[in-house]
């Protein structure tokens, strides 16, 4: 089988690239487009280390196969930012000192943009049941938790 | 260096204490920081290893001539193509390696002595092509009945892992062939009179599982080797000089061809203080003549990297009615994995370090098994032992009606006690610590139905070791500040905020890099517990040497002499006679500096015998579903001495971060094997790390009692957090179903025998 | 190694022609099993058969009769549906157990019933509400219970070319709802040790009318448990009820020792679960 073309969207720009039909959209995003931010953990979907968006909905991008991108749009870490400034979830992260090695920093910050889009008030227990799905074996959850709600309140118009 | 003595905590600090943004929180938190396998070169191969799909086998034949001729296929090395070389210890951190037997871990020779044990490895164009390479590589096995527990390896007929090899340590030694690779011993006083005078002893035996550290990002490596035999190493590790050595022992190789440039670390907790990939990629790029990229599956972190042991240890504690211990007693069992070098050693120094005990027995015995050959992880060795100690103080306490806390404190080691692996304490926290946890909220809140709390302490060493730093001034006034410390959870900011402190200019101003080993002096590896001590030692000392320059050049500035010169607030300050020059900042000497003698760039170093040891004590809620024994963590409390938080917010980052290390290998965490050897739980699914929703937020207690051993009174701190946990959760976990529990994990099943055994 | 052919078909007609042409093609639909396998167990596919693109499989429609949900729609888009929450909250709340929050985003309950799991957790929550699954294939459209989809571990009653298309779960009775939790050492992540799921109606009066009864990791299958239901109907789910219910259950239970659980726990933790979910499910529908 020859490879497959695939045109997608990633980030806001159109790119296209090849791919085999068995390879993942991670292996993809790494391997072929360069977009290294997003990082693979177990390959199995129960790390979240490789958190992307496909259409809005918080994937693993391991568990995606490049070939279903065709059209798509995929958001990753890369485009978290706005224009020259940090996100507040990446502001937050940072002024919370909510990371330690940092290798499951991007799956998490792109899986808490997923929550508070559909949940902008989240309680702790929410916000700690919804990335249950994003191991850190650094921090014991703490202080990214307290990062969460702080961005939350924030983007709400709560805090700075 | 000599060691400097303590300010006594008198010193007022403007930039140590405070919790700067660290400096490379920005390209972690945006994707662009790079990892192992984030790097990519030009004309790269992809390695993959063939495993053995059997735990103990003789490897009669290879054959890779199938492998070879397939498509895409590059190289092919197997452990023939690895010199030989002699047994001999070599220093690796916190513990001793046999480079032998780090060689043959590395890639199997003569035996496979676990599931996952690499056979082979191969460089293919693409990593496909090069694991169904693997699978075209045959490999003829004598299958021989496998070694997988404690019971097994002391069994009088038991399978030898390693034949021919004898125990060595403290005697009686077993005669003849052995899975016991050392035995330990020590003692003080009369043990079996002392108990006699005891007016309640309590014992028992606690096991605790394998653990992994588990890291989230996998080992990898990329190799470039060059004609000349020069090798360049990418690599995710604790320690680019131990993996420099390494691989130069392994494959007896010139130091200097090695240069080993450190990826940013997606954790390692210990586990990446040693090397599995980086010699088989540098083999297999000298043969393929192109750079080589290998990166471990999940599935082969578990099966074939880390963890820690497996343990069975009895311990035995006599007190009398007052609280006051008269003896114990303890055997410890580690399960080195398939080679010598379990972490009994620091167990055995650990076990009665924090107490006083006037008389005291332990034997602790270093035992090969078939699973992986455990690596060092946070503080190894010392949960498993305080999880036998602590629990059978949490018992005797509740015999006594003593409050736990109490009967800790009244036996707690303090400022002057000789501890009970030898040394006599400087001043410690460890009294602090358990006042502070006492009169903590916690300790003093209610308790709801079907909940308990349970109370431990730890203890850890922290070392010392070899650091370097340089600092240097930029044109513009600002500095960079170069270390070999690979940085793990926030060493850059600890490293900047020591140079800002120093020199007086602001922590944004400083920039700080870990370099690879051609561009910074040596450095051990970032473990122990020693880089915001030492090496942050090293970084004071190369801070005050720019201060000098500083100072000389604001002389040469002023023509006065440098006596002349004070060096306060991050100026240059006349005295003497020179006191009518206005003060000099950093940025207006860096403008001069070409007039005044050129660049301005200071290294030190620093080789700390001791570091001032670690204590902490931890609280724990849990209840427990008494119909189905799940337990739930409900609230927990660390407290622990830092000596002095350079960056807080990152000192208890690492207290909550060991705490939920440890609660995980208290209740959830364990290595699986069928009959066969075989791991059954080789992934995040099955082998249960703590996720968000398992955890309550975590408390932190951070007592500053100053370590004598530093300027600023840091002790490290990322290690004794795990001590604890294991005998915390165990003792709550006990308390809220009025049953000892003994092994852990305390899974539901187990916790729900425990209940339905004491019904009866 | 040779890329796998992939094709994402537009109808029905379509998937079953590639289905029935290769047997060993395999549909695609989340991805979250059938892409593990591949990686984990070597399991490649000759044909992916992305059902996704398929508008019929992603439609999620509700009326009086109850609901008709798409194959491939994610256990996301069904949970976060507030209609479907009210209506089968122990269906949305099996459905939100599936993994993570990321898995949520691909998983289906196609797919976790062809997985044929038997700790899956929708598996359960399906049956207790009766829901029916519509399988396309070579010889047109079948309607099967979910309870006869699955008829071992990896095994299900499906011939060569057929897949499912679409859930059908009627409404439920003025005075009837469901319940589902499951046993797990952890809060999330897990999988099922014991899953339970129950669906009472009730009269007016608040006595059960009628009830299903499934438990999930206990035997090959989720099974019905008829001898529990029996148990609960005429009842008002009082304590002497619920504990013939979970004797039952325990009795019906068939577990295996393996990594997750032993024997004698799973039948243990069977009546447990299944008294506080059927407790559940009667508070639940005498508030309806």
């Amino acid at each position: 089988m020859a490879k497959i073309q695939v045109q997608t969207t990633i980030n806001g720009e159109q790119l296209d690239f090849l791919c085999d039909g068995q390879q993942s959209l991670l292996s993809a995003l790494r391997d072929e487009l360069g977009l290294t931010g997003t990082k693979e953990g177990c390959s199995t979907g129960d790390c979240g280390a490789c958190s992307i968006t496909l259409d809005g909905q918080l994937v693993p991008a391991c568990l995606v196969l490049a070939a279903e991108a065709e059209g798509r749009e995929i958001g990753t870490v890369e485009g978290v930012a706005q224009g020259s400034g940090l996100h507040p979830i990446q502001r937050k992260f940072l002024e919370h000192a909510a990371l330690q090695c940092g290798v499951c920093t991007p799956g998490l910050i792109v899986a808490t943009r997923a929550l508070l889009l559909k949940n902008p008030n989240p309680t702790e227990a929410e916000a700690r049941y919804y990335l249950a799905g994003n191991l850190c074996r650094c921090t014991g959850y703490d202080k990214i938790i307290k990062a969460v709600l702080d961005a939350a309140a924030s983007m709400r118009g709560e805090s700075a | 260096m000599s060691n400097p003595k303590s300010d006594g905590g008198e010193r007022k600090y403007k930039v140590v204490g405070t919790r700067p943004i660290r400096h490379d929180g920005l390209d972690k938190v945006t994707g662009r920081a790079n990892y192992g396998a984030d790097l990519a070169l030009p004309g790269m191969l992809h390695g993959a290893i063939l495993r053995s799909p059997h735990a103990h086998a003789r490897i009669k034949k290879i054959d890779v001539s199938k492998a070879l001729a397939m498509p895409g296929v590059k190289a092919i090395v197997t452990g023939a193509d690895f010199p030989e070389i002699g047994s001999g210890g070599m220093a690796a951190g916190e513990s001793h390696i046999d480079p032998k037997d780090l060689q043959a871990n590395i890639m199997a020779r003569g035996k496979a002595l676990y599931h996952g044990h690499a056979i082979a490895a191969v460089a293919a164009t693409s990593v496909e092509q090069a694991r169904e390479a693997c699978k075209m590589i045959a490999v003829d096995y004598e299958v021989l009945k496998p070694v997988l527990s404690l019971e097994q390896a002391l069994a009088k007929d038991a399978p030898i892992l390693h034949e021919g090899r004898k125990a060595v340590g403290v005697p009686p030694l077993p005669e003849g062939d052995t899975n016991i690779m050392m035995r330990l011993a020590n003692a003080k006083g009369d043990v079996d009179a002392a108990f006699k005078t005891a007016d309640v002893v309590v014992e028992g035996w606690y096991e605790a599982s394998m653990a992994h550290q588990g890291y989230i990002e996998p080992h990898a490596t990329v190799v470039t080797t060059r004609e000349n035999g020069q090798a360049e190493i990418w690599c995710s590790t604790q320690g680019p000089f131990a993996v420099k050595s390494m691989v130069a022992v392994t494959l007896q190789l010139d130091p200097n061809l090695i240069r080993v440039t450190p990826s940013e670390i997606g954790g390692g907790f210990g586990g990446k203080t040693t090397i599995y990939l980086e010699p088989v990629a540098l083999l297999l790029s000298q043969k393929a003549r192109r750079p080589v990229k290998m990166v471990m599956s999940r599935e082969e972190v578990f099966r074939a990297t880390g963890p820690t042991s497996g343990t069975r240890i009895w311990a035995k504690l006599g007190v009398k009615k007052d609280g006051s211990f008269v003896a114990a007693d303890t055997r410890m069992e580690f399960e080195a994995g398939a080679f010598a070098g379990s972490p009994m050693g620091a167990a055995t120094m650990t076990v009665f370090a924090s107490y006083n005990f006037p008389n005291f027995r332990l034997e602790g015995l270093d035992i090969v098994v078939n699973k992986p050959k455990v690596a060092a992880y946070r503080a190894p060795g010392a949960p498993n032992a305080a999880y036998a100690i602590e629990t059978v103080i949490d018992e005797a306490a509740e015999k006594l009606g003593m409050d736990p806390i109490e009967l800790r404190l009244k036996n707690a080691v303090k400022e002057g006690d000789v501890a009970s692996y030898g040394p006599k304490f400087d001043r410690i926290g460890f009294v602090e610590c358990l006042q502070a946890a006492k009169n903590h909220p916690h300790y003093k809140a209610p308790l709801g139905k079907n909940q308990g709390r349970g109370v431990g302490a730890g203890f850890w060493f922290n070392v010392g070791l070899q650091s370097s730093a340089t600092v240097s001034i930029n044109d513009d006034g600002s500095a960079v500040v170069r270390t070999g410390n690979p940085d793990i959870g926030g060493s850059r900011a600890s490293m900047a905020i020591t140079v800002a402190e120093e020199i007086g200019i602001p922590v944004e101003r400083v920039r700080p890099l870990v370099g690879d080993t051609d561009t910074v002096g040596y450095c051990d590896l970032t473990g122990g517990s020693r880089v915001t001590y030492a090496t942050g030692m090293a970084v004071i000392e190369a801070s005050k040497i720019v201060i000098e320059h500083l100072r000389a050049r604001a002389a040469t500035i002023w023509g006065c002499e440098v006596d002349a010169v004070e060096w306060r607030d991050g100026q240059a300050i006349g005295t003497n006679g020179a006191s009518d020059n206005k003060p000099l900042t950093v940025a207006d000497i860096a403008k001069q500096m070409g007039h005044t003698g050129g660049p301005i760039i200071a290294s030190a170093s620093v080789n700390p015998p001791a570091a001032g040891p670690g204590f902490g004590v931890h609280i724990c809620d849990v209840e427990v579903d008494p119909e189905t024994g799940r337990t739930t963590v409900a609230r927990y409390t660390v407290v622990q001495d830092a000596g002095k938080a350079v960056h807080p917010s990152y000192v208890e980052g690492q207290l909550q971060g060991g705490a939920a290390q440890g609660i995980g290998w208290a209740l959830w965490e364990e290595y699986l094997f069928d009959k066969d050897g075989k791991m059954e739980n080789p992934g995040f699914l099955d082998y249960r790390m703590p996720v968000a929703s398992d955890l309550p937020m975590i408390d932190t207690v951070v007592v500053e009692v100053p370590n004598p051993l530093h300027p600023y009174g840091v002790r490290g701190v990322g290690e004794t957090p795990i001590v604890p946990p294991l005998a915390t959760v165990g003792n709550a976990v006990s308390r809220a179903i009025g049953v000892r529990m003994h092994q852990l994990p305390m899974t539901p099943p187990r916790v729900l025998d425990a209940i339905e055994t004491k019904k009866g | 190694m040779e890329s796998v052919r992939y094709e994402a078909p537009n109808d029905v007609e379509a998937a079953v022609r590639l289905l029935a042409a290769d047997a060993g093609a395999k549909v695609l639909s989340g991805g979250t099993d059938l892409i593990v396998q591949m990686r984990i167990m070597n399991r490649v596919p000759t044909v992916f058969v992305d059902v996704k693109r398929i508008p019929r499989l992603s439609a999620l429609a509700l009326d009086a009769k109850g609901l008709r949900a798409g194959a491939a729609v994610p256990a996301a888009r069904i949970y976060e549906n507030e209609a479907i929450r009210q209506l089968w909250p122990g269906l949305a709340e099996a459905t939100d157990l599936i993994g993570s929050s990321q898995i949520q985003g691909r998983a289906t309950w196609a797919g976790n019933l062809c997985n044929a799991s038997p700790a899956a957790d929708s598996v359960p929550a399906l049956i207790a509400c009766g829901a029916t699954a519509v399988v396309a294939g070579p010889k047109g459209e079948r309607r099967v219970p979910v309870e006869q989809i699955n008829t071992g571990p990896g095994k299900t009653s499906l011939a060569p070319g057929e897949f499912i298309v679409e859930f059908e779960i009627p409404a439920p009775a003025p005075h009837a709802s469901d319940a589902y939790q499951r046993l797990i050492p952890r809060s999330e992540m897990d999988i099922a040790v014991v899953g339970v799921g129950v669906a009472l109606t009730l009269d007016a009066g608040g006595v059960v009318t009628a009830a299903r009864v499934v438990l999930g990791a206990v035997a090959p299958t989720a099974i019905l448990v008829p001898e529990a239901a029996a148990a609960l109907v005429g009842t008002k789910c009082e304590e002497a009820a619920l504990e013939r219910a979970g004797q039952a259950a325990t009795a019906a239970a068939k577990p295996i020792d393996d990594r997750r659980g032993t024997v004698a726990y799973r039948k243990k933790i069977s009546a447990v679960l299944t008294k506080r979910v059927a407790k559940q499910a009667y508070e639940r529908a005498k508030a309806r």
